[in-house]
């Protein structure tokens, strides 16, 4: 199989004051070259959490990450120089993820300087390609970043990420704090960089209309757990899992036809319960209105209900 | 018809930065009825948040600077007014919510102490208990569980959305006519978010509040208003009954935009407006959007279009809808 | 009306009338200084003169500043002393920032490490000793003279420095633009001096031109219990305690040296609030 990263059973606890905080616990899922593989759910789920981790910024307590085959599951420093070009991570703010004292050419140098991609002359060349990339003018390079807006700094982010030609591309919420027709610019370039290189994506996203847009298949997470698993049109058009259906009712959309798609009204009570304190048994139960008996004693396991489709649930006797 | 609660004419601001001045706002029009839940959509950078902060007459006044307009509160301008009328028109008139719960409250006050601080400064009330009382009931009203256990707690030991419902609870403490929403709920969870929104209509409701919500979000605004005003770049650019816009949005920035918004359809998202938000400094001649409107004529570098109206209360202003008097 | 990268820090900085207050006090100090053998009215004053028949005169025009008991002419001296305060603190500055900088970019960035514990223990053990107490220490050591005394106060100074840097590299080292130079695999040279340096040096720029006039002060507290530049080199502390003897009767002997150092103080106080303005991130 082809298969670019695989991630089995990961789990990642964080030992807190407060006590233990399960912030990730059995997580699998696969992504494919050319492949845009779609990590949603709310705050406390978790999501970012499996991003850091395939990155190396976090130790994995638990399970195995697996990149063109090769175990990889170890903290970024210990990682091969030849790996680090291969992941690559864009954040979700893009005011913090730029030195603000540095040009844009200086940033967009630094990942050629470090892995030697083009030899000093012509260094000045690749930096203007790589803005190019982005539908960003050459002379943007000499500016920096305070006098970039929103979308323009998240863009450099992405040049720099592409600047070392990885495999594939983790993006954390990299549209969240941008405005929609700014959005629409960069998932646009994103798409169509994906398309000429085949690129891998894990996109992390809370909004769905976003995700339903771009990823080709979509897990969804709460409180640590993936809940379900499909491919992005089975998953919006079929959802299984009271919470897929609980998120979909409460999306803010702008049209009659798309009201008609969502599900039926599930009006959310309650706070999101910390990860410290998590309920026995299903972890959602407190907040499904479909909770029997045996969701409060037991934790379901995943379970194929059809071709690539999983969900984690009682209700289809996990 | 029913009366008219704010009438914001013509507002012009600007800000002064080294060498010269950021035209920030060029003429701001929008009306405010009473009981009535208005939407105000725009991005980054349109001058939202500029505009409320004039009307609320908290605007910092060097470097902005009010260049001209009048904001009509009840038949009285508030530009106009001294600092004792616009302390009666914040204690009683208008009251605002912010986008960041958490930066909106002292981390290092409970959250009693700062409620209870600011019932005492809008009631005027002294003594401990009736302000207590008070307290608790404003807690309640938001549905924050527990109020006693809340009052005794920090900012920074509750939830976002608690937080934003302690934001709520102060701005409300005392009755108001207008209630401004600064993107509610933007920084929390879509869940937590609709409940915020659920809530504000509600006080609308039960205490004959006029809102103004403002967001970025266009599905927001299709559900929790009634009217909408479309916002770019310090002008109103079309005007409508909510319903009405998002069936026939007009004015080609509105157009854009809903083709930017990425649709559950799955049907992709349009390739974005091409161009920037101008430059305050050096801002276009006549219509603000002609550089990145795929209509553009002539006129539109001219002169700035009027609201001109199409329909009952739809109103765009761009000169593909009319013609002002010169034209 | 053009808008230069010049004008705009001109008008980030003169906000604040003060701070162009402080850079006129500055540039008047320094320019002072280094004209004194020009400016200076009676410039061979400032080596070995006597001349008894002009000793303790009071301010007049020919001597603005009044003579001391050896007939030397005030205001020149203080000229030619204000080079010995400049030097020293350009001097301290110059070995104090470097070091104390790159322990505290070390300490912060390697935090919770040996490295960290051993680099701020140390710092701690300085600042714990009372700053003039450990001047004076040195000093007496060693020969009095102003090298010595540079030695000293920056043997003093380091660890504010180092604290100061240890802070602000403790909190820059989680920040995304780090993290993202991490993952990208530069080095820790990089990482400390072209990520998170250039992010401190507005800090420590404000810090320098404050501790300017701190140091010019320190500089003039030595050397007036005899302990920086020796006689007959002036030396602003030391004409303080000159004429302290002579205190109420020739007041300007020593009234007139204790305002300019005044002055430098305030000027590079002034100046230093005015520099924390031009760094804000603010747009003008």
């Amino acid at each position: 199989m082809d298969e670019l990263l695989v991630v089995e059973g990961l789990r990642k606890f964080f030992a807190t004051s407060r006590g233990i905080v399960r912030a990730v616990q059995d997580v699998s899922f696969a992504i494919h070259p050319g492949e845009t593989f779609g990590l949603v759910g709310e705050s406390g789920s978790g999501k970012s959490t499996v991003a850091y981790m395939v990155m190396g910024m976090y130790r994995p307590t638990g399970g195995r990450i697996l990149f063109k085959g090769q175990d990889i599951t170890m903290p970024h420093a210990r990682r091969p120089l030849v790996l680090k070009k291969e992941l690559q991570i864009v954040f979700q703010d893009p005011g913090s993820s730029l030195n603000p004292r540095r040009s844009v050419r200086e940033i967009l140098e630094l990942p050629l300087r470090v892995h030697h991609l083009v030899d000093r002359r012509k260094l000045r060349e690749r930096v203007e390609e790589l803005l190019n990339i982005v539908e960003l003018p050459p002379d943007y390079a000499e500016k920096y970043p305070r006098a970039l807006g929103g979308g323009e700094k998240q863009m450099v982010a992405i040049a720099r990420a592409l600047a070392t030609e990885p495999s594939l591309l983790v993006l954390d919420e990299p549209t969240s704090a941008l405005d929609v027709s700014i959005q629409a610019k960069i998932i646009n370039t994103l798409v169509r960089i994906q398309k000429e290189r085949r690129l891998g994506y894990l996109f992390i996203t809370h909004d769905l209309s976003l995700m339903r847009n771009i990823a080709h298949r979509v897990a969804i997470m709460y409180l640590g757990r993936i809940m379900e698993l499909a491919p992005a049109q089975v998953f919006f058009e079929r959802p299984l899992h009271p919470y897929t259906q609980m998120l979909l009712s409460s999306i803010p959309v702008i049209s009659e036809e798309e009201e008609r798609l969502k599900p039926a009204k599930i009006v959310s009570t309650g706070e999101i319960p910390s990860p410290v304190n998590l309920p026995p048994g299903c972890v959602f139960h407190p907040r499904c209105r479909e909770a029997r008996e045996v969701c409060r004693r037991e934790e379901p396991g995943m379970r194929e209900v059809e071709v690539g489709h999983l969900v984690r649930c009682h209700l289809y006797g996990a | 018809m029913p009366d008219v609660l704010l009438d914001v004419q013509d507002l012009v601001v600007h800000f002064q930065v080294y060498g010269g001045y950021l035209k920030v706002l060029d003429g701001v029009t929008l009306q405010v009825r009473h009981q009535e839940r208005v939407g105000l959509v725009g991005e980054t950078g349109c001058g939202k948040t500029t505009t409320m902060k004039t009307i609320m007459g908290i605007l910092p006044k060097p470097p902005g600077v009010v260049r001209g307009g009048r904001i009509l509160f009840k038949g009285r301008d508030v530009l106009s007014m001294r600092p004792p009328e616009l302390e009666h028109l914040r204690r009683s008139g208008i009251s605002m919510i912010f986008q960041d719960p958490t930066a909106a409250l002292n981390p290092v006050f409970t959250v009693g102490e700062q409620l209870e601080d600011a019932i005492r400064y809008a009631l005027g009330k002294r003594d401990h208990a009736s302000v207590r009382e008070v307290a608790l009931s404003a807690l309640q009203n938001v549905a924050l569980p527990d109020p006693p256990r809340i009052l005794e707690s920090y900012p920074v030991q509750l939830s976002g959305g608690m937080r934003q419902r302690v934001c709520i609870a102060l701005a409300l403490a005392c009755p108001k006519e207008l209630l401004i929403a600064d993107e509610p709920g933007t920084s929390l969870d879509v869940t937590i978010q609709d409940q915020i929104l659920r809530l504000i209509h509600r006080l609308a409701e039960e205490r004959k509040m006029a809102v103004i919500l403002i967001s970025h979000s266009l599905g927001v605004i299709r559900e929790w208003t009634e009217r909408v005003y479309v916002m770019y770049a310090g002008t109103i650019v079309e005007e409508a009954k909510t319903g009405e816009l998002f069936a026939r949005p007009l004015h080609p920035y509105t157009e854009a935009l809903m083709r930017c918004v990425p649709k559950l359809t799955g049907t992709g998202i349009a390739e974005g407006i091409p161009g920037r938000i101008p430059d305050y400094f050096d801002p276009p001649s006549g219509c603000r959007f002609h550089p990145r409107c795929p209509h553009r004529m002539d006129i539109c570098r001219q002169r700035k279009p009027q609201l001109f109206p199409v329909d009952r209360g739809h109103r765009v202003a761009c000169f593909l809808f009319g013609r002002d008097s010169h034209g | 009306m053009r808008r230069t990268r010049i004008g705009r820090w001109w008008y980030k900085f003169s906000r604040n009338p003060l701070s162009v207050v402080g850079l006129i006090i500055v540039v008047g100090v320094v320019f002072c200084a280094v004209f004194a053998p020009w400016v200076a009215p009676y410039p061979e004053h400032a080596g070995p003169y006597v001349n008894y028949r002009e000793a303790n005169q009071p301010p007049s025009l020919a001597h603005p500043f009044g003579t001391d008991i050896f007939g030397r002419d005030v205001l020149s001296r203080v000229f030619f002393a204000f080079r010995s305060s400049l030097l020293m603190g350009i001097v301290v500055l110059s070995i104090v920032v470097p070091v104390g900088v790159t322990l505290g970019l070390l300490a912060g960035y390697f935090k919770e490490s040996w490295i960290d514990i051993l680099i701020m223990r140390i710092t701690d053990i300085f600042l714990s000793v009372p700053p003039l107490i450990l001047a004076l220490a040195i000093t007496s050591v060693l020969k009095p003279n102003l090298t010595n005394a540079m030695i000293a106060v920056s043997v003093m100074w380091w660890p504010w420095y180092t604290r100061l840097v240890y802070g602000m590299a403790t909190s820059l080292r989680n920040e995304y633009f780090v993290q993202s130079a991490e993952l990208i695999g530069a080095s820790k040279f990089h990482i400390l001096f072209r990520e998170i340096l250039p992010n401190c040096v507005s800090t420590i720029l404000t810090k320098m031109t404050l501790d300017m006039g701190w140091v010019i002060l320190i500089g003039a507290a030595l050397s007036f219990v005899g302990l920086g530049e020796q006689p007959p080199k002036p030396a602003l502390g030391t004409m303080v305690a000159d004429g302290a003897k002579y205190l109420p009767e020739y007041w300007w002997i020593s009234v007139f040296p204790g305002l300019a150092i005044m002055l430098i103080v305030l000027g590079f106080n002034l100046l230093g609030d005015g520099i924390g303005d031009l760094f804000s991130l603010e747009e003008a």
